[in-house]
């Protein structure tokens, strides 16, 4: 077996044993992205020579028996949207072009510091708006399942990488469930961490109250791993908290016996897709298999989840994305006229459809006079949603739902439904307004051979409790060790 | 008809702190264009904002010092909108929760109290500042000034002429000098003032339609827009037209105001929370702690100092216009209990070198010590006020002891009835038609000759002792 379809946990036991280098690692990630990636467009940007400089260096501090980071020599890709210095962070926007970091994200350094060996960036949802990777300026992602099929988003690329064995690790970002769908549809390990347990310094904003950057890896155990590394309270960023972080990877080996895991009723609803369906309840079967206590629970307010979203994601990015004006940085149409032209035509040309639509409506809901029925509105719903999980969380330690209605949809298929592409976050949305912590695991496959994933979320800054029953599962089943073939 | 102007004004003031609001750039005025700027002021991708918590203090001590409420829950907002100067596009400002809510000042005019109220003060970052080449083709942004912390503070329309504006704004950059949290510099900008004006019918109840002014660069600046503001209103009404709602700019050259932009062409700025930073929560221990750190402010000071020093009101007034001067003359107070001609002296002479060499009390070489042992010299009957002067202005440049000065110049003054008699013969003889004069009644004519004699002893004579020995002469 190639190194680059192992895992991270892996890959350091052999590293340890000096069996292989960093280096060996390296090359083989490389040599596959290589093989696939013209297949996948999975990446928007690789840094070959600056991977393999990081890995030798990794590798002669090994050979010194200095002291090594966690991730000492795995590689791992970046969602476009999270800062390195000096690489080119374009959130797959042509607006950006040009621009390269002037700073680390905190996550990154994080990476960094534990001797993780960032190697691209993936593709994405242009600045992290949509569901598929269609919304990219840089072509679309395919899903390694099927290539005629969309890998999901916004944290397509991050997922496809996985899933193709481009990457070992790979970071996201989750705004509405932009790393636990893709994560589904790729048949991979998505985790969206509790709002304020990493710190979002550095990455680029979409929705400041609900972005949260996550870890999309082949196992739990990966997943806790990196989890581990990029958690943590940051000075730079006020919204992260001081709290100290669990050793995630020591708790998965919990027994979950007794654990009472919440299956909301709403979240069986018509419509959605019959193997998926299937799929869950025998997810179900499985985890009471070991132990686990189903009991049904309701979440009263999961109807107007996906409205209160886009009110409030939309509000958030359309001042957010103000900054690309092409005044400082980034694209500017050289053909302005004056002031107000130039942002007219910087902004026509340089966003997509999907970014300009969501700047569109954010700016219609806080206008004046309809600041109250539509964003007050949503902040009060957002409340309600949040206080059906703390009700909720009384009784049940975890909840099991879906990832996503459906498994992957053909390329094209939604792209002029925007409404119907808004639903692929129905189970997704809620977690991030409410700010609690999930996982998306495989948990089956349809007959078409299209993987599909299972939601866990928990309490804040529960992370360990879904990761022990995920990997608890993990170790029961074997969706999570099939490939996909890419001849 | 009769008109009441009723005024309203809006002062930021930025505050001095080290660093600025949401950064650790420095905040130094004057240094090289886009030196002071990092990714988070230059709103580069992905930055936060983190609050400064000097910042924070500063506009807690403003909220005392005005007699504000200090809020315990307050929060940012974000104020959307576009310009080059602006690096976000949006401003982090405080919209329904600011830092400070209702005070009040009171200050002193035309003898009379007057008591102004706050509506509110609030946080908020500065914007960079745009530089056009001569010839117009190109612009350009400093940034420097991108994120310096301001503070807003909004006065309820309590105002009613722009004298009273002007004393107003006076009496806020008093106090907020006093504290030491601002420069509070007009030219510099480290002060700005914008105006909300409309008229009424006296007796009227009801507001007239308000009009914003922008762009005055001085105190006076905005007294003189207002008076014109106000006559431009008068007149329009009065001309049977109507009030517009509107932002008007004034032109300092022209002395007159111009529209910028009515109120259809207002923005609509689409306020919200701003996500990236949480509420500021205070609780009672801070804000004591903030009170304890409150200097005497001027207002109560200038009271203290009619009190003490039985002073006039005026006098007491100029005397604690700053902390600075105030200090001087508590300092000098100590050395004398010639209050009023500490007074005098500080008022007349001393500001207005000051003012002349334009540099701070602190730097004069007349310092508090040297002004009163001068003074004693003079109560002592060693040298006449006449004489002061030349000393006072001999401090001034050299910062030599009074004593020396007068010793080095010879400066004694003359109190031997001996070496006056010759010289006061002498005008009497030379004067003749001048001392019939003031025997036939002509009062005036006798200070004539005590100048005489002054002239001729180089103002070094005793003026109470000419006076006795020319009365006696004259008979």
């Amino acid at each position: 077996m190639s190194l680059y379809s192992k895992t991270a946990v892996e890959l350091i036991g052999l590293l340890n044993k000096k069996e292989i280098s960093s280096r060996d690692i390296v090359s083989s990630v490389f040599q596959r992205i290589e093989q696939v990636d013209t297949k996948i467009n999975a990446f928007i940007y690789t840094d070959k020579e600056n991977a393999l400089k990081k890995a030798d260096e990794i590798d002669k501090k090994r050979v010194n028996a200095e002291p090594l980071g966690l991730l000492g020599g795995v590689p791992v890709v970046l969602k476009s949207n999270l800062c390195c210095f000096t690489w080119p962070v374009s959130c797959a926007s042509k607006i950006l072009k040009g621009y390269n970091c002037a700073y680390t994200a905190t996550s990154v350094e994080k990476l960094l510091r534990e001797d993780a060996v960032p190697i691209g960036y993936a593709n994405m949802d242009e600045f992290a708006m949509g569901s598929s990777c269609e919304n990219s300026a840089f072509g679309v992602t395919r899903n390694p399942w099927n290539t005629d099929c969309i890998p999901g988003g916004s944290s397509g690329g991050s997922a496809a990488a996985v899933a193709a064995d481009e990457t070992i690790l790979a970071l996201g970002s989750d705004t509405g469930g932009s790393i636990r769908q893709p994560a589904s549809l790729c048949g991979v390990v998505g985790l969206k961490p509790t709002y304020g347990r990493v710190s979002r310094f550095g990455l680029v904003a979409y929705a400041s109250s609900l972005d949260q950057i996550g870890t999309l890896t082949k196992t739990v155990a990966d997943n806790a791993l990196l989890l581990k590394v990029i958690s943590g309270h940051d000075c730079s960023d006020s919204t992260s908290i001081d709290r100290k972080v669990p050793d995630y990877p020591a708790y998965l080996n919990n027994s979950i016996k007794g654990l009472k895991i919440g299956i909301p009723k709403e979240y069986f609803v018509d419509g959605m897709d019959n193997e998926v369906e299937e799929s869950v309840k025998k997810s179900i079967k499985t985890f009471e298999g070991q132990g686990a206590v189903p009991v049904e629970i309701s979440l009263p307010h999961t109807d107007y989840a996906v409205a209160c979203y886009y009110i409030i994601a939309t509000a958030e990015a359309s001042a957010n994305l103000a900054r690309f004006d092409g005044i400082r940085y980034g694209a500017r149409s050289p053909q302005a006229e004056n002031l107000i032209d130039l942002y007219e035509k910087t902004k026509s040309d340089g966003f997509g459809q999907e970014v300009k639509r969501r700047i569109l409506l954010g700016t219609y809901v806080l206008s004046s006079g309809y600041y109250e029925a539509y964003y007050k509105k949503a902040q009060k719903v957002r409340t309600l949603i949040k206080n059906d999980f703390d009700t909720v969380f009384k009784k049940v330690d975890c909840i099991l739902t879906p990832t996503s209605p459906t498994p992957a949809f053909k390329i094209g298929e939604k792209t002029n439904d925007p409404l119907k592409m808004y639903l692929s976050d129905i189970f997704t949305i809620s977690l991030n307004l409410a700010g609690l912590p999930g996982i998306s695991i495989p948990g089956g496959f349809t007959q078409s051979g299209l993987p599909i994933g299972m939601q866990l979320a928990g309490r804040p800054f529960e992370e360990e409790v879904i990761l022990n029953a995920a990997y608890s599962f993990e170790k029961n089943t074997l969706f999570h060790t099939t490939k996909p073939t890419l001849s | 008809m009769e008109f009441e102007p009723v005024i309203g004004l809006e002062v930021h003031v930025q505050l001095k702190t080290k660093s600025k609001l949401f950064c650790s750039c420095a905040t130094e005025f004057g240094a090289a264009p886009n030196s002071q700027v990092c990714p988070v002021c230059l709103g580069h991708p992905g930055v936060l904002p983190v609050l400064n918590k000097q910042a924070l203090d500063y506009a807690v001590l403003c909220g005392l010092a005005l007699n504000c409420s200090i809020s315990k829950f307050s929060k940012f907002d974000r104020k959307n909108y576009f310009y080059p100067d602006l690096p976000k596009n949006y401003q982090v400002s405080q919209f329904d929760k600011p830092i400070c809510g209702k005070g009040k000042i009171t200050f002193l005019i035309n003898g009379n109290e007057k008591t102004i109220g706050i509506t509110r003060a609030h946080l908020e970052e500065d914007a960079g500042k745009l530089v056009h080449s001569e010839t117009g083709a190109e612009s350009g942004v400093d940034f420097n000034r991108t994120g310096i912390p301001l503070l807003e503070i909004v006065s309820e329309p309590d105002l009613r002429t722009p004298e009273e504006a002007y004393m107003y704004l006076h009496m806020i950059k008093n106090i907020i000098e006093y504290l030491g949290v601002s420069d509070c510099n007009m030219e510099e900008g480290s002060l700005r003032c914008d105006a909300n004006v409309s008229i009424r019918p006296k007796g009227q109840e009801k507001f007239g339609t308000k009009v914003e002014i922008k762009n005055m660069n001085s105190f006076r600046n905005v007294q003189k827009a207002l008076a014109y503001e106000l006559e431009r209103q008068e007149d329009e009404i009065l001309g049977g037209g109507i009030i517009v709602q509107e932002t008007r700019l004034w032109d300092a050259d022209k002395n007159q105001t111009f529209s910028m932009r009515t109120k259809e062409e207002a923005h609509d700025y689409r306020y919200f929370p701003e996500p990236d930073l949480v509420p500021v929560k205070l609780d009672e221990n801070y804000i004591k702690s903030l009170e304890n750190q409150l200097p005497e402010l001027p207002f109560d000071r200038m009271n203290r100092f009619t009190k003490e020093y039985t002073l006039t009101g005026y006098d007491a007034q100029v005397l604690t216009s700053s902390r600075e001067i105030a200090d001087y003359y508590e300092e000098c107070a100590n050395l004398t209990d010639d209050y009023k001609a500490v007074s005098n002296w500080v008022q007349s002479e001393l500001l207005r070198e000051i003012n002349e060499k334009k540099i701070s009390i602190k730097e004069s070489k007349v310092t508090p010590s040297k002004l009163t042992d001068m003074l004693k010299l003079i109560q002592k009957g060693v040298i006449s006020g006449k004489i002061a002067k030349i000393v006072f202005h001999e401090i001034m440049r050299s910062g030599k002891d009074a004593e020396q000065i007068v010793k080095e110049k010879g400066l004694v003054q003359i109190s031997n009835p001996d070496e006056l008699k010759n010289i006061v013969e002498k005008v009497i003889k030379d004067n003749k038609k001048i001392v019939d004069d003031y025997k036939g009644g002509k009062e005036k004519s006798f200070m004539f000759l005590v100048g005489q004699v002054m002239k001729a002893t180089q103002g070094k004579a005793n003026p109470q002792l000419v006076t006795k020995m020319l009365k006696e002469a004259i008979g």
